[in-house]
């Protein structure tokens, strides 16, 4: 796959920087171009905005299968996650035992490897989680 | 809009098929159900046929040209198209030709579905199907296609209770079922046991949980109604055809133990076909994963939400039950080649309300219904059909 695919979708993999409706306020991750609640009123309306990272797990796997690029990692856990601003992500929760993870667990995003492209393409990094300090 | 109606059925065996190519696949579907509805080539105006990745599983695109090609009906010109919208393929393939013949643009459609998994080794098709979901914000971070969708079992067993012996007991179903279908993938029985002693795929999902990867082709002949008489006295009636979309990843969805997009789908079926839940006397709904058939009973409101896992238990879809679901042995048992699914859905209901699907006949059956599904539900297609 061409780095440039990659590249593209940093801002938002490494900073978590999704969208925001000058409209009626709510936040999109990842981002969208338009708003589904003010669509045409939306356009050109939509702002970057930095998540902050928190969230909650709503629901979680535990990976046993994984796919090609994944070869190795399982098992590992992956979770729908409500962040703090309302909006709903995928990721892997990490640094804890796997039967630690549940339903309402507070989380928070960090910087890893996500994967890479064979081995002499491009290291693809990105947002995982851990357990919350607080 | 002219009534529609479905004049002829055929299908392949479903399995790992190693000695059959994608092209052998269409041209066996194509042939028996030309040859069930007693049409000629030159009846036929247009062509439809559901493929998800025929580019990926066999490095072919342009499988429309290539279904014409296998019909011999290249000096008649007639235009065949590729239908794509992943494990829903076949489905929307099915709607596009229903819409081709109510329109009044075309009399005789056929409509096919058709996948070739077994061509690929090691873990390519799994992420092939991979694709079905969001490349960029799921698949990317290491979500598969079962592991999305257990994420819907997971929150669904913690928000309604649902049990894991209630998702294997629709794997033992339809297994059951698909034992008394000579063209099903798997023709054996299986005990909740097996499906909980198998190895987990993406907890709580074991391997007897998953359907499986299957070679295998449907088609349906589509006429409208007043011309059907001409070919055929054994008329199904297509009462409503419906397509409806959401987002293409699960986690951008307004609900999680829920597939609106079939919520949707299955109102305006139910609205356009004058009928209710309760009417329905066999179904075939899209049980890629065992949740997925607890979630679909609930999302055509066969029950209440929340309440398909004890409607299993409780034998509320089985073959002797109030509402049969996949007696066709469903995804898991008959099999999944992706795009073919639709119209294998089709081929079930359509032998269920003619009274020829022998063993698995459901008594007096003379409404069915069918519920396709494409990715983790980013596409739903329901439709209704009526012996007349």
């Amino acid at each position: 796959m061409g780095v440039a695919r990659y590249w593209r979708e940093i801002p938002a993999r490494y900073n978590l920087i999704g969208k925001k409706c000058e409209i009626c306020g709510k936040v999109y991750f990842p981002p969208r171009t338009i708003c589904p609640k003010c669509r045409r009123k939306s356009i050109g309306k939509m702002q970057d905005y930095k998540l902050s990272g928190k969230g909650t797990v709503e629901s979680y796997t535990i990976i046993y299968t994984p796919p090609p690029e994944f070869e190795g990692k399982a098992p590992y856990a992956i979770a729908l996650i409500k962040m703090e601003e309302g909006c709903y992500l995928t990721g892997q929760i990490v640094d804890c035992k796997l039967d630690e993870i549940h339903i309402g667990m507070k989380v928070e995003a960090c910087f890893r490897r996500i994967q890479e492209d064979g081995k002499r393409g491009a290291i693809y990094y990105g947002y995982k989680f851990r357990k919350a300090e607080s | 809009m002219r009534e529609v109606a479905v004049i002829g059925i055929g299908m392949t065996e479903f399995g790992e098929l190693w000695q059959k190519s994608f092209r052998e696949l269409v041209a066996e579907a194509g042939v028996k159900a030309i040859l069930d509805a007693g049409i000629e080539g030159e009846d036929i105006d247009a062509m439809y046929i559901g493929g998800m990745s025929t580019g990926r599983f066999i490095g072919q695109e342009h499988v429309g040209s290539l279904a014409l090609e296998v019909a011999g009906l290249e000096d008649l010109h007639i235009p065949a198209t590729r239908v794509e919208a992943a494990c829903a393929s076949g489905g929307v393939a099915m709607h596009q030709g229903y819409i081709a013949v109510a329109s009044g643009m075309y009399d005789i459609v056929v409509v096919g579905g058709a996948e070739k998994m077994t061509d690929v080794v090691g873990g390519e098709a799994t992420n092939i199907l991979a694709s079905a979901a969001d490349r960029e914000w799921e698949s990317f971070f290491g979500a598969t296609f079962p592991g999305l969708y257990a994420l819907m079992a997971r929150y669904h067993m913690h928000h309604h209770g649902t049990t894991q012996e209630q998702l294997a007991m629709v794997a033992v179903k339809n297994h059951h079922n698909g034992s008394l279908n000579p063209k099903a993938q798997f023709r054996r029985e299986i005990s909740v046991e097996d499906v909980l002693n198998s190895p987990i795929v993406a907890e709580p999902l074991h391997l007897l949980d998953c359907s499986p990867i299957t070679d295998g082709a449907a088609a349906a002949i589509l006429a409208p109604v007043d011309i059907a008489r001409k070919y055929t006295d054994k008329i199904i009636k297509i009462k409503a055809s419906v397509q409806a979309c959401d987002t293409l990843s699960f986690h951008s969805r307004s609900r999680f133990d829920s597939l609106p997009a079939a919520v949707h789908a299955a109102k305006k079926a139910y609205e356009m076909a004058g009928v209710k839940p309760s009417d329905i006397d066999v179904a075939e709904v899209h049980d890629c994963f065992t949740i997925a058939e607890i979630i679909a009973i609930e999302d055509l409101g066969f029950v209440e939400k929340g309440k398909g896992g004890k409607a299993t238990e409780e034998g509320l879809t089985a073959l002797d039950g109030q509402i049969p679901v996949n007696t066709s042995g469903g995804l898991k048992a008959k099999g999944h080649p992706v795009g073919a699914t639709g119209v294998a859905q089709i081929n079930e209901i359509v032998m269920q309300l003619r009274g020829e699907a022998d063993k698995r006949q459901v008594k007096g059956a003379t409404i069915g219904l069918t519920h396709n599904v494409g990715g983790s539900g980013g596409t739903a297609v329901v439709h209704i059909l009526e012996a007349i």
